[in-house]
């Protein structure tokens, strides 16, 4: 009786969450929005769950503050069925959340790895220790923390980009904290990102993965300028060389 | 060999087998370890408090130097301070006392360990002699590893000692628990901190094997030209990483299940209570930790380009961490419910550890979320979580812990002016250094950076971050001078100085003579050891 009550209560508990995970994701398809959106979800979850038991704990410690130094603790003797309840019904409440969570983080996940058919691609290569970005007329691009010299990541505004990325030497990675996003970078292997940059403006990516002496200087702007502009930029680029 | 000997013998310390002395040898050589690596914390947030170059030579060589001291701190903290304190010196010291036996089963394999400990701490230390010291974190990733010029070979052969003592504490002290407990002790009688040991150990038993073997292959391939990790070569850069975190999670349970069995027996004695739950905690909790800690492991590659459908599955799964993780919260949580609690420095500490539980734990959910991770991953929000789950609150818990048995160790009070006085410094000082941490996180500071030009409205925050850790500085002090003072000039303790029902107060002198017992313990079938009513 227990076990099919039990078993009935889960797909209670999971649709919901699914169902109203689907629906919360159709609305808005910028991976940033999205992050943004679901880390407030979370913070109100975790906000909730750190409220009930601090507030809990702060009550208990002052209430049974002992009065005398003889005076013994009186917590509750559980019953075999209490024990389980407090067992079952806490798990139940746990896993419902872990769910529910899931289900936001799958969706929204779904977003980051299908890269729009209209993406713009760029071949990123980590070196130790600079960045190098390769548009697709073959035009490449780098950094010099040392010099500040160099044009960095160049992306036009309104299309969204998919980067390519691989290393020559050891693991890197690409961390673009202003779009939400960041993926490792290895040798012999290609793994992607992508992000949409909707105004014009100047971010910074940094290497995320320890690589070495010069890892904190393995950074290089990035660039979101008009599309006109930025097609401009890639011809003259392309003259030059 | 006596251990009562009058006076200080050192020869009798060397050759000791017994597991008393041995854990005060794990305490000594884990506190070493720990006041080494805090040295290093310092001096890693001082050189991040301003932009530039602040204890480094340049910005072209600063590297070298921070990131040795970011490889030592983590290392040390982590394989020579929280696991050997923790299941090295309070299994050691108490936990044969808690299930009667008089000494642990292999005394002889005890030593050995005890000093395989040493050995790996003294490895460790040639960082700051040898020419080209290690610079690989403690996580040691090829292909970085294999390719820098700094000795991976130091890194590689400190985790084999201390993985090799470990395991050897972990066959002797399952055996002591299943065969030595004294006469009478049923499974349900035992105290949570012997449970949170053997599940502890049961993960080391399972894990560390694999930890040794991945850094082995990593000296192949560094010294004898093998190509397990070289792509160009048909290794997997991957593999590594795996084989890492499928014990590096695990791992932390081995430093999280002890501390809180810790913080059980504290808050239990010193509310005089029985444990909430103690059945859903062992079985549910701890047990539970020990069946999902090997499925979890991406949760540390989730943007290492691994498949989809394996970052979603250790989604779930470590999501699912908090079915147990969350019973052993209310399970403790739920120990001070109508207790009588009495405020000694061992209850601040305890009281302190729950509000920091709860921090390292909730950020830990977040990053369990494959698409959370894709912007906190790698960034000093990581940094922060662990330090409040592990740096912190298992910190908290050991000193707990000192505080707790000081009496059984020594047969004298700590101070307890020094030790309030530190215990305030110490948690204002962990918070200050780590909430600033949390914030710029979020706003994307990465880790490992002593050089964030690019982001130089981190700063103030870093500043605010070395206030906190001079505070916890001047906390840590004060509280080694208490122990030490105490040790040597504190009052004589009582027998049973906080009234406790658990057999290491009830039936033990302090400090236990040879053989622990001076009757034999005999267990009646209502007894238990949190009974005060
Ligand atoms: C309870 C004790 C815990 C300990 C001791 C602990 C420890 C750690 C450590 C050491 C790291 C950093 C690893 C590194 O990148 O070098 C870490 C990261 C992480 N922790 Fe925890 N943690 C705990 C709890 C949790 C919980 C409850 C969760 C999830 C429910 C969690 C999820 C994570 C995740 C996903 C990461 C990886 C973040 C990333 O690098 O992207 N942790 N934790
Ligand atoms: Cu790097
Ligand atoms: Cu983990």
């Amino acid at each position: 009786m227990k076990g099919r009550l039990v078993a009935l209560s889960i797909p209670g508990i999971v649709t919901p969450g699914v169902l109203w995970a689907a629906e919360s994701a159709k609305k808005v398809v910028d991976p940033v929005e999205n992050w943004n959106h679901l880390w407030n979800e979370v913070l109100i979850d975790l906000f909730i769950m750190g409220t009930v038991f601090s507030v809990l704990a702060i009550h208990w410690l002052i209430k049974y503050k002992a009065t005398s130094p003889d005076q013994v603790g009186r917590g509750p003797k559980l019953t075999r069925a209490q024990s389980w309840a407090w067992a079952m019904v806490p798990a139940f409440i746990f896993m419902a959340d872990d769910f529910f969570l899931a289900a936001k983080g799958w969706t929204v996940w779904n977003i980051y790895r299908n890269v729009p058919d209209n993406a713009y691609e760029i071949k990123v290569t980590g070196n130790m220790w600079y960045w190098q970005f390769e548009y697709p007329n073959g035009v490449t691009t780098t950094y010099s923390y040392d010099t500040k010299e160099g044009d960095g990541l160049m992306v036009p505004v309104g299309t969204p980009v998919v980067l390519r990325m691989t290393s020559n030497d050891v693991i890197h990675s690409f961390g673009l904290p202003a779009y939400r996003v960041k993926e490792d970078v290895m040798p012999g292997r290609v793994t992607y990102i992508w992000f949409n940059p909707l105004e014009e403006k100047q971010t910074w990516v940094t290497c995320v993965e320890f690589c070495g002496v010069l890892h904190s200087q393995m950074y290089a702007p990035v660039k979101a300028v008009p599309r006109a502009k930025f097609d401009e930029w890639l011809q003259k680029k392309k003259s030059t060389t | 060999m006596s251990t009562e000997s009058h006076g200080f013998n050192l020869r009798e310390w060397i050759f000791t087998t017994d597991h008393k002395r041995i854990g005060v040898l794990y305490l000594i050589g884990s506190i070493a370890a720990f006041s080494v690596a805090g040295i290093q914390a310092l001096m890693i947030r001082i050189e991040q408090s301003s932009l530039g170059p602040t204890l480094v030579h340049d910005v072209a060589t600063g590297g070298n130097q921070y990131n040795v001291w970011l490889y030592f701190h983590g290392a040390a903290m982590i394989l020579g301070f929280l696991i050997p304190g923790l299941t090295g010196f309070a299994a050691n010291y108490f936990l044969p006392l808690m299930i009667g036996a008089k000494d642990v089963a292999f005394p002889r394999v005890n030593a050995f360990s005890v000093w395989l400990f040493y050995a790996g701490i003294v490895m460790a230390l040639l960082t700051f002699v040898v020419g080209d010291p290690p610079d690989v974190m403690w996580t040691g990733y090829p292909p970085y590893s294999v390719l820098t010029s700094g000795n991976t070979a130091f890194y590689v052969f400190t985790v084999h000692l201390l993985g090799f003592a470990s395991i050897l504490g972990a066959v002797n002290f399952l055996v002591t628990v299943i065969y030595m407990r004294a006469p009478g002790m049923g499974w349900n009688q035992l105290n949570m901190f012997v449970w949170s040991t053997v599940t502890a150990f049961v993960i080391q038993l399972v894990f560390v094997p694999v930890l040794a073997s991945a850094v082995t292959m990593l000296l192949f391939d560094k010294y004898l030209g093998t190509h397990f990790f070289d792509p160009a070569n048909g290794g997997d850069v991957l593999l590594y990483q795996n084989l890492f975190w499928f014990y590096s999670h695990p791992a932390v349970y081995v430093i999280l299940l002890p501390a809180l069995g810790i913080l059980y027996e504290v808050v239990a004695t010193s509310a005089k209570n029985m444990i909430f739950n103690y059945k859903a905690a062992v079985y549910g909790g701890m047990w539970g930790i020990v069946l999902i800690s090997g499925e979890v492991w991406i949760h540390h590659l989730y943007i290492a380009g691994m498949p989809n459908w394996i970052r979603i599955g250790m989604m779930v799964s470590t999501l699912l961490i908090s079915v147990p993780v969350g019973l052993l919260t209310i399970s403790l949580f739920g120990t001070l419910f109508r207790g009588a609690i009495t405020y000694t420095i061992q209850m601040k500490y305890a009281a302190a550890c729950l509000f920091l539980f709860l921090i390292g734990g909730l950020t830990g959910i977040p990053l369990a979320m494959t698409v959370m991770t894709t912007h906190l991953s790698e960034t000093s929000f990581v940094h922060a979580h662990f330090h409040y789950i592990m740096g912190i609150f298992s910190t908290f818990a050991v000193f707990a812990a000192v505080y707790y048995w000081f009496p059984k160790m020594t047969g004298k009070l700590a101070g307890e002016k020094l030790g309030n006085l530190g215990f305030w410094f110490n948690f204002i000082g962990v918070n200050v250094t780590f909430m600033p941490l949390f914030i710029i996180g979020v706003q994307g500071m990465p880790r490992r950076y002593w050089n964030y030009e690019m982001f130089p409205q981190f700063e103030p925050f870093h500043k605010v971050a070395l206030l906190g850790a001079i505070l916890v500085a001047i906390g840590m002090g004060m509280t080694i001078l208490n122990w030490v003072i105490s040790a040597i000039s504190g009052e004589k303790s009582p027998a049973n100085p906080w009234k406790s029902a658990s057999l290491e107060w009830t039936d033990c002198a302090n400090p236990p003579g040879p053989g622990n017992f001076t009757k034999d313990v005999v267990i009646k079938p209502e007894w238990t050891p949190y009974n005060y009513v």
